[in-house]
This record gives structure tokens, sequence and C-alpha cells, in this order.
């Protein structure tokens, strides 16, 4: 008790009075860091209160028939955006038809083995640099070279197997099916990425298992080693439908914007985002409240997907 | 000692008829590194065999040739000839996945597959084309490994909720439910505590009579308990620094125990060192 002199109590106090750089830094440090936490909150906010505000005539005007209504005529002032809602939604299936297999494959064939490293990394990098062409860059690629260079086979498919709806048109220069294709490359980096990594954290206790088990490399990959590393690929697809739902620039440059929901997949098409990019510049009045209306569906849209992601990896990860 | 030369062993009192595994003059590579060097080994059928000494004297390598496991590792690289029942295992004609099948392996970690208990005792089973009844080999296995009991109320729970002693002894169902002949152990009981231990020792005693086993482990009291034969490793070091491992010798257990030939083999069972 003696110990504890007044003398010492005032040091204590002297030294919380004085100035101390260290702390006034500390103090800039968190209040920085909640405005900046704040300000990210703040602008969500923002947008979805202006995409409903300005929204709000259309909303009013047309309600939810403005989901399946496939006119849009500005002379007449009438808007409905199925086709453009079937559009977004059917491109970003094929992309994913095509992208999803081809990148757990590649995500795979970089991990077990098959490959030594020298040729591993490259690769890798070669995937990564993929996702670093501007969607711009894509959309003149698809349009002067990939789209050209595929048309005679899907003009081969078209004439062998028209019998089938999808098939049914004679592709032209742009069309839905391009599109997605061009997408599929588009969000294969992302699949490649999230899934490499998920197959290279599982514990290798789990390949040598299977593997002490008798099982062939096919078997260890398909039977085990997938479906442990299932939460992380389905993340990886799932960021990627994001993706692939909300991209603009390929697909305005590639879809055709037809404002028609054809059920053939050889047809020009539209997507909501495609719609916006090429009408935003003249439009006003109730237009412009329609193609708000339509951003609306866009970011609910992909709200849904990573709500969904969000569950499924949930759901994969108590299983496990 | 010079490791090269064949250490004393008990091969006079065993006839070719009852040898699972023969090693002869086996030598292990990673890349141009020797990790294991000129190993003579018998391995008696119905038999525990431990193979025991300080660590890097190549002992979980030597185990994991016995079914081509260091396949997986890029570089490595067998010497000499392991034959299995009178065959080459490194026969360019020989299918490792079959060796595998026939040689089956548990691991110092229990890795139990995320899949439910149930499945993870019929993976093996399900690979291997198995046609009978699924749900009796389940059972059978889980009872072979003393977990039935424990487990069969909660079958398709995921493997992962058990303890990590269950999950080792599911490790064993999962192996013995493939029917191989040899079963090979790599420090299986390292990572749980006695009871856990105890509980599988007792279990080998029991599975010895259906199979063969080999088992690495770093506890001599545990070799002492389970194994009728035990091989001890010594690590040496070369010239340039890398150490390569040699068995220096290999005996019943209670000679290795009780009356080794060998110095080394004396002081690393009296503790002195490793």
């Amino acid at each position: 008790m003696t110990s504890i002199s007044p003398g010492s109590e005032e040091t204590l106090i002297d030294s919380s009075i004085k100035f101390q750089p260290e702390r006034l830094i500390n103090q800039i440090f968190r209040w920085v860091t909640i405005v900046m936490a704040v300000s990210v909150g703040v602008i969500l906010l923002w947008i979805t209160y202006s995409l409903l505000q300005i929204a709000l005539p259309a909303i009013q005007a047309f309600g939810l028939g403005f989901l399946t209504n496939s006119t849009w005529n500005p002379v007449e002032e009438i808007y409905g955006t199925f086709p453009q809602i079937y559009g977004t939604i059917l491109s970003a299936f094929l992309a994913l038809l095509f992208a999803v297999p081809l990148g757990v494959g590649v995500a795979v064939f970089l991990t077990e083995n098959f490959l030594p490293p020298k040729v591993v990394t490259p690769i890798a990098f070669i995937m990564e640099l993929l996702a670093a062409i501007p969607s711009v860059v894509y959309g003149l690629w698809g349009i002067f070279v990939f789209l050209p260079a595929i048309r005679p086979a899907l003009q081969v498919i078209n004439k062998a197997f028209g019998w089938i709806p999808f098939f049914s048109t004679v592709p032209g220069g742009r069309h839905l099916f391009g599109a997605s294709l061009v997408l599929a490359i588009m969000i294969l980096p992302t699949i490649v990425a999230i899934s490499r990594d998920t197959m290279t954290s599982l514990p290798p206790q789990l390949r040598q298992g299977a593997y002490g088990l008798g099982a062939t490399r096919w078997e260890t990959i398909t039977r085990v080693l997938v479906p442990a590393g299932l939460s992380g690929i389905i993340g990886s697809v799932m960021l990627a439908l994001g993706r692939a739902v909300g991209e603009t620039m390929a697909l305005a440059m590639l879809v055709g914007n037809a404002n028609k929901a054809n059920i053939s997949w050889f047809s020009p098409a539209s997507t909501i985002a495609s719609l916006i990019a090429n009408q935003f510049g003249e439009a006003s009045g109730l237009q412009k409240s329609s193609l708000f209306y339509g951003a609306l569906i866009l970011m609910i849209l992909t709200l849904l997907v990573n709500i969904l992601a969000q569950m499924i990896v949930g759901r994969f990860q108590q299983v496990e | 000692m010079n490791p090269s030369t064949r250490p004393s062993s008990t091969s006079d009192t065993l006839t070719n008829d009852n040898i699972v595994i023969r090693t002869e003059n086996v030598s292990i590579f990673y890349g141009a590194f020797q990790a294991v060097r000129n190993v003579f080994l018998d391995v008696p059928k119905h038999n525990v065999v431990a193979l025991i000494g300080p660590s890097g004297c190549g002992k979980s390598t030597l185990l994991r040739c016995y079914n081509r496991l260091n396949d997986l590792i890029p570089g490595a690289r067998v010497e000499g000839k392991i034959s299995y029942q009178g065959v080459d295992l490194y026969d360019p004609k020989i299918d490792p996945v079959e060796v595998r099948r026939r040689i089956g392996m548990v691991f110092q970690k229990a890795n139990p597959f995320p899949k439910s208990i149930y499945e993870n005792v019929a993976f093996g089973a399900r690979i291997n084309g198995f046609k009978g009844n699924m749900d009796e080999l389940v059972e059978r296995s889980l009872r072979g490994a003393a977990l039935w009991d424990e487990v069969k109320d909660k079958l398709k729970e995921s493997g992962l909720s058990l303890s990590g002693g269950q999950q080792q002894r599911l490790c064993i169902a999962r192996t013995i439910a493939i029917e191989p002949e040899v079963i090979l152990m790599d420090e299986p009981c390292s990572a749980l505590d006695p009871i856990s231990t105890l509980r599988v020792e007792d279990l080998m005693h029991e599975l010895k009579k259906r199979f063969t086993i080999i088992i690495v482990t770093h506890n001599m009291q545990q070799a002492s308990r389970v194994a009728d034969m035990t091989a001890f490793f010594n690590a040496e070091a070369t010239e340039g620094g890398s150490r390569f491992g040699y068995l220096v010798e290999y005996d019943k257990t209670y000679n290795i125990f009780n009356s080794p030939k060998q110095q080394a083999t004396q002081d690393y069972v009296s503790g002195r060192f490793g």
C-alpha cells in the first residue's frame, strides 16, 4: 500500500496530459477508418436511393408488367424489358455452360500434377492476364475476329440441327450465342483462379488417402477432391455469374441489340446492360426513368445471385 | 558400422512360403539425394512388423514404397527389389493402383474424406466395383475396426464429426473394407491420446489374424507391445552433409529390446539417443 504514493498518481495524470504524437496519430487513424467505412455504406445507399427515386415514375406507370412486356417504344412512351431480362439470364447461363466445365477442368489440370511446375506457372499467369483485358477489347475482337471465325461452324450446326428451336435461325453477324461464348472467355479466369485456390488448399492427406485405397487419379479427382472443394468451386461459379449478368460493353457490341426475345440462340438479342449502354445518351423523361427501372432490376438480379452464392457455399461448408 | 553390409536378420527362421513382402538391397532416392540405403527386410505373414528409429532414418519413406505411394512424389526412385508374394512391385508391367488395392495404408494424421461415415467406408469398395451387400460390408468393416458400436446410429453423419481416435479407426475401417492383404501404418497413433492409442493397439492384435501389418512408430513401448518383429533404422550423415537412413538390425521384437546385437540398437532402445 505504501508503495502507491500520491506522487506516483501524479505522474500517471501527467503522462496522460502530456502531448503524445503516437496517441494523436492513433486517434486520427481511427477516425479516418470510420469515415471510410461509413462512406462505403453511404455510397451504396445513395445509389440505391437515386435508382429508386428516378425509376419511380416508370414503376408507377408500368408496375411489374415492366418485367413481362416486350415493347420498348419511346414514341408512344411504352416500356417493358422482357427481352432484356431474358437475354441477360440466357447469355449468362450459356456462358456458364461453357465456362464452368472448362474452368474447373483447367483448375484441376493445373493443380493435380498433370504438368510440371515450369509449365503451370506461365499458364496460370496467362489465365490471370485474360482477366485483365478490358471488356471493350473483348468486344472489338469478338466482332471483327471471333464471330466471323465461328460463323461457318454455326451455319453447319444450323443446317444440321435447325429443327431444334435453339439453332433455328441462320446465324448473322451478331447473335446471342457468339456473345455468350465471348462472355464465357471473360468469366473463365474467375472460375479458374478461385477453383484452383480451392484445390491447392485441400489437405494433401485427402489425396494420399484416396490413392492409398487404390483410387486412380481420375477417381481421386472426381470422387474426393472435387466434392471436397465444391464450396469453393460453387463460389467461383457464382462470382462468375455475377460478372456475366452485369457485363456491359462486350455484350452491347456483340449481342445485336434486337428488342425481341427469340428462342433461337443464333438470333440477335439484348440484355439489360446493353440496353442501358445503348440508350442512356438520348433518354429523358419516362424513358430515362425506365432505364433506371431496368438498372434496379439488374441490381436486384446480381444481389440475388450473390445471396444464393452465400447460401450454397454455407450449406456445403456445413456438410464438410 | 558399414551400412552396406547386410544386417543380421532372422531370415534363416523364415521359409519362403510365409514371407509376404521381401525387400532386397533397396535404396530410395529423391532426385540425386539418397534417402535410404541398401535395406534387406522380409515381412512374414500375419505378423506385425515395427519400423523404429530416429527422425530422418527413412522408415516412413520405405513404408511408402511398399504400396508405391512414393510414386506420387516427383523424382522419387527405388533401386533394388521389393517383391510382394514373389512379384516385383516395381516391374514396369505392375499397375500401382492395383498394388494399393492389395496393400492398404493408414496415415499418421487421420484423413477421413469429407463424406458420411458410411461413404467413407464404402469408398474403397465402390471404386473397386464391389457388387455385394454394401451395408453388410460397412458394418463388418466398422466392427473390424472396433468402431461399430460408437457410430451405428449416425452412419449418415460426416466422418469429420468424429473424435481423433474415432477418425483414425474409421480410416482403419476404410482400409480393411477393401480387404487388402497387407496394411501399412505410418505412425497411426502419434496424434492420439493414450486411451485411443491403446484401442488402436488392441485392434492391431485382432487385425493381424487376418492381415499382415507393417507399422512405423516413434514410440518404442508401442513397438514392444504390438510388434512380432522389429526393424531398427538409423541415420548417418554423408560427406556432403545430407543424411541417409539404413537398416541397423532386424529381429524378433523381444531380441531387439532385450538382447540387440548392435551397439546402436542398444543405445536407441535404452533411450540414449533418438
